[in-house]
Order: C-alpha cells, then sequence, then structure tokens
C-alpha cells in the first residue's frame, strides 16, 4: 500500500488583495521525489510554508506525513525535515554547536545529539568545519549545513525551498549528489521547490508546474514534453519545393507540420525514427540540414502559459549570471 | 504543551543562545562601551558640578550606570533576533518541534547572563576610586537587575518580529525610548529638581524605580519600601515584557 504523506484540498492563501495560492490539491505518496517548478511569485514557497506550518492557509486543509497543519502542527513539525530559502544555521554559531542543538530541538539527548552531529558532518562533507563559526563558511558549505540540519531527526519527509538557489554548478552538483543518496539510503520522499528548469527536469520524478498560484500540470518531466510538446523534426531543404515535398510526406505521421521558406517543422511521435524514414522516402530531396528537438520543460511552460519560464526572469543558472563564487574550504 | 517540555524547550533555546557569548566571551564587553564611557567622562563632571567626592559620585551614579548597561545591551538584542530572521535561522527553529513561548523565553533568558557579567566588571572598576557596595544589597541587586532584563530583552525581540517588514525602524524605535528613558529614571541627574511633569512621567517608568532601588540597596538598605517597588516594577516588567513577547512570537511566521 502506498500511504499519502501529503494530502492538501483546496488550499489558499491570500496576503491582502493578493492571493498567492489560489486551490492546491495535491497528493504525494511514500517515496517520491516532487518538484514545484514555476517562476517567482507563482505561489510555490507559499504553499510550502504553508505545508510546513510556517503560515496558516486563508482556507484549504492539509495533512502532511499523517497529523493536520491546522490542528497538529507540532504533530507535522516532529515529523518532517526542512530546508528553507535562507540559511537555517546561525551566523555566530559554530557549525558542530548548531547541529548538536538542532538534534536536542528534536528531542534527542545531548550524547545522541552529538553522535548524530558527527554522522551527519561526515556524511556531508563538512567534518573539518565542526568548529567554524558558520559567518566563515561559503556558499556550498552553508547549504550542506542546512541540509544537514534539516536530516537530525531522519524525516521521512524533506522539504527543500529552493534548495540550489545561489550557487554556482558545482556546488548545485554537489549538493544533489548527496540530497540524492541520502534519499537512496533512507528512502525519503522529497518535496521542493525550484525555478531552475534542468533542476525539475533531471532530479524530479515528478513536475508540478504552478503558474498563478495554481498547479497548471503535474506529471513526469517526459510525459508533460511529449503531452504538452512532443518531439518535432526540423529539416532544411535546398529549395521550398523539396520543403514543401517533405511535409507531403511526412503529414500522415505527424501533427503540426509547418513550412516557414525553406524549413520544415513537423511535431512527431518518435523523432528519431521518423526522420531517417521521412529523409529516405523522398531521396530526391536535397537537404542540407536535419535534426530531432525534444521538448525542455520551457517549452511545457511555453505551451500551457504563452510565456517562457526564461522571460519571466527564472532559468538555468550559468556561470556568468551567478553572483555568488564559491571557494570551497578544506 | 506540558511544563517539561517548556522548561526543556527553553533550556535548549538557552544554550543555544548562551554558545556565542561563552565561546567569544569578549563579544560581552563591546555592547557595554556605552556606559563606561558614562562613567568615566561623566563621574568627574557630576563630581565637579555637586562639588562632591569621586566617592560620592560614584555612590549616586554607578546604580544608575548599572541599569543604564542593562537597558542599553538588553535594548539592542532585538536586532539578534532580526539577524536571524534575514538569514533564515529564525525560520528553521520555527518549524522545528521547539514550543514558540520556550523560543521566546529561552532567548529572554540569556540576556541576564551579560547584564550581569556588565554590571560585576562596572562594580569591580569602580571599587578602586571610592566606590562602595553592601555585598547583600549587590547580590539583591543584581537579582532585579536580572528579572528587569528578561523584560526588556522580550520586548526588544517583540519589537524586532513586530517591524519584520521595516528592519530599519527597529533602531529608530529603540534609539527614540532609549534616552528618554534613562533621564526619566534618573540615572544621570536626579529627578528632583526637575519640574512636576517630569516627576510624572519618572512615576510610571519602571527603570525610576529599579534606579533607586539599586541605590537603597548598594547602601545597604535592604529591607525599604524603595527596594520593594524596585521589585515591583522590575516582576512588573518581565511580566509584561514575556507576555507581550509570547505573543508576538506565537503569531511569528
Amino acid at each position: 500500500m502506498t500511504s499519502s504523506l501529503i494530502e492538501a484540498r483546496g488550499l489558499t492563501r491570500s496576503f491582502g488583495s493578493v492571493q498567492a495560492v489560489r486551490g492546491l490539491d495535491l497528493d504525494v505518496a511514500e517515496g517520491e521525489l516532487v518538484a514545484f517548478l514555476g517562476p517567482n511569485g507563482a505561489g510555490k514557497s507559499t504553499s510550502l510554508r504553508m505545508l510546513t506550518t510556517l503560515l496558516a492557509p486563508t482556507s484549504g486543509s492539509a495533512t502532511v506525513a499523517g497529523c493536520d497543519i491546522a490542528t497538529d502542527p507540532a504533530g507535522v513539525r516532529r515529523r518532517i525535515g526542512y530546508v528553507g530559502q535562507g540559511n537555517g544555521a546561525g551566523h555566530t554559531q559554530r557549525v558542530a554547536d548548531e547541529l548538536v542543538s538542532q538534534g536536542r530541538a528534536y528531542g534527542l539527548r545531548r550524547r545522541q545529539a552529538r553522535d548524530r552531529a558527527a554522522e551527519l558532518m561526515s556524511a556531508l562533507e563538512l567534518d573539518t568545519l565542526a568548529g567554524r563559526k558558520v559567518q566563515t563558511l561559503s556558499g556550498g558549505q552553508r547549504r550542506r549545513l542546512d541540509v544537514a540540519l534539516g536530516l537530525v531527526h531522519r524525516p521521512g519527509l524533506l522539504f527543500l525551498d529552493e534548495p540550489s538557489t545561489g550557487l554556482d554548478p558545482q556546488s548545485r552538483a554537489n549538493l544533489w549528489e548527496h540530497v540524492l543518496r541520502l534519499r537512496a539510503e533512507h528512502g525519503m520522499t522529497v518535496f521542493l521547490t525550484t525555478h531552475y528548469l534542468d533542476e525539475a527536469d533531471t532530479m524530479a520524478e515528478r513536475v508540478m508546474v504552478m503558474d498563478h498560484g495554481r498547479v497548471i500540470a503535474d506529471d513526469t518531466a517526459d510525459r508533460l514534453k511529449s503531452k504538452h510538446v512532443g518531439e518535432r523534426i526540423v529539416v532544411r531543404a535546398a529549395t521550398r519545393d523539396g520543403a514543401a515535398r517533405l511535409a507531403a510526406a511526412v503529414a500522415t505521421e505527424a501533427s503540426d507540420v509547418a513550412v516557414e521558406g525553406t524549413t520544415l517543422t513537423a511535431r512527431v511521435e518518435d523523432g528519431p525514427a521518423t526522420l531517417p524514414a521521412l529523409l529516405r522516402a523522398v531521396p530526391d530531396v536535397a537537404v542540407e540540414t536535419a535534426e530531432v528537438r525534444r521538448a525542455t520543460l520551457d517549452d511545457v511552460f511555453l505551451a500551457l502559459t504563452g510565456r517562457s519560464l526564461r522571460d519571466t526572469g527564472a532559468a538555468e543558472p550559468t556561470t556568468e549570471t551567478e553572483t555568488e563564487t564559491e571557494t570551497e574550504g578544506a | 504543551m506540558s511544563v517539561r517540555t517548556f522548561a526543556t524547550d527553553t533550556s535548549i533555546v538557552l544554550e543555544r543562545e548562551l554558545r556565542p557569548v561563552t565561546r567569544d566571551p569578549f563579544s560581552v564587553v563591546f555592547s557595554m562601551i556605552q556606559p563606561l564611557i558614562f562613567l568615566g567622562l561623566f563621574t568627574p563632571l557630576l563630581a565637579g558640578v555637586t562639588g562632591a567626592s569621586t566617592g560620592a559620585s560614584l555612590q549616586a551614579f554607578v546604580p544608575g550606570i548599572l541599569v543604564m548597561s542593562c537597558l542599553v545591551g538588553t535594548s539592542m538584542t532585538g536586532s539578534n533576533l532580526q539577524m536571524e530572521m534575514k538569514s533564515g535561522s529564525h525560520e528553521r527553529l520555527l518549524v522545528s518541534p521547539l514550543g514558540r513561548p520556550a523560543q521566546l523565553v529561552g532567548r529572554a533568558l540569556k540576556e541576564i547572563v551579560p547584564v550581569l557579567v556588565q554590571a560585576l566588571i562596572i562594580v569591580a572598576v569602580t571599587l578602586p576610586f571610592g566606590f562602595r557596595v553592601a555585598p547583600g544589597g549587590l547580590l539583591v541587586g543584581l537579582v532585579l537587575l536580572a528579572v528587569t532584563a528578561v523584560g526588556l530583552g522580550s520586548l526588544s525581540y517583540s519589537l524586532a518580529l513586530a517591524v519584520r517588514e521595516q528592519e530599519w525602524a527597529f533602531w529608530g524605535v529603540q534609539q527614540t525610548l532609549l534616552f528618554p528613558l534613562l533621564l526619566l529614571a534618573g540615572v544621570l541627574l536626579p529627578l528632583d529638581s526637575g519640574p512636576g511633569w517630569m516627576r510624572v512621567a519618572a512615576s510610571v517608568n519602571p527603570l525610576h524605580y529599579l534606579v533607586d532601588a539599586e541605590r537603597a540597596l548598594f547602601s545597604g538598605d535592604v529591607a525599604s519600601t524603595t527596594v520593594a517597588a524596585g521589585l515591583v516594577a522590575a516582576v512588573a516588567t518581565a511580566v509584561l515584557g514575556v507576555w507581550v513577547g509570547t505573543r508576538a512570537m506565537a503569531k511569528a511566521s
């Protein structure tokens, strides 16, 4: 039996006249790795803050890890791990101290808390930093500490709010390596928000696309792509006539066939198989270039909303756009 | 929430708050620079104006300076919470099972430590210059300071929570309140020579009763109505502060 770890019905949240979340229905089963994907201001964090008891919903209800967020917030808090958008460790605290405090906060005895802190520091490559003040850590080190703090009590359900925002590509990869390994080891359910397309694409097993306070799509990244965008083949012929003949040849297997100048674009089921078959079907047409275009989650977002996630200010980070460069210590 | 959980949670928060202080004891001294400057630069002026000896001036001034040091330090402590709200560690603790009231009370109790350390330093520094204090009176005086510190610290945290959308307002309010409270407590100059309205304003300032009580205590006058009034003022400050603070913390998100 797969039991629902998160079950939300009609959750809404308004700030004054602004409706940040407009009716969220959500079921997450044990063991899933789910990502909320959407632009800044889509309502991802507000939803997460309601599910983690930080924010009371305006209406609706939710059960998280078996406890009602409204009537038993303490029960929710004991059972979930939470890594917020900011840094969870106090700047003037030392790494090991903060982990021990966190363990004590979750009911561990002093001795157990110290053992658990040591265990987590070694699991997240923080052991050499035990005595360091948090404010002296690099961005990536702080984020690993945040994850360690979230895992102190071995929660079955971990919430990550934009876990890799502001990290350089290496630190992001390193953080994910740790999260995925720990998840595999402990069978954790992971629920995260992200505005990075590639992160949702490669890490999440299920993507919920959020826009204007609503979930507008919910499936695996692959199914979202094939359902809303599909694969396209793009062939540039030498002549307009050639492009027209290619279009006629592919018409039976494709939808959305378009010819622009000498370029044919067609949406097909199976691009890698259709493309060579098409070229063989009309061997006398001179072809200059031919490619299969796989859909990205951005194409999905574009198809669903008419806007590109990149235009909304959220996209894959590149080294140039990152403000924080990391100097990994030790 | 059971009493035991509250006590345990409070001790966990307190321990966490105290760690940076014990790991870095010098930080306690930094926040007392202001009172020490007043002590060094105002005492000679006071002696010059009144014609009294340095020892006699200190006798009147040191109790006030202890209250000043208590007020300055505790009123700033909300900025620590502001830092934690900004960084995300406050949020992390809000999602933890630690009770909200314990998160406020543990923080407020921590204020006792720097206040007591600072008070002892000030007393130790002034003894060679002729300041005299009755040991029993000093002990009770420190207890009153500690109780007041919990209340003032709680109010400072409440302020930080209340202005979380406009962080700059914290220092505006803190600075606006600091000197009126000090002057109307009779810390720098006695209020007896002030106009009537000032004495009325001072009569609703708990710190005024605290300063008077400290003066009486240090001169060995433990069982007096002045001390009783100081005790009431200290406890009232603590109760009000913790009440306001726990309500603010319960609503924090």
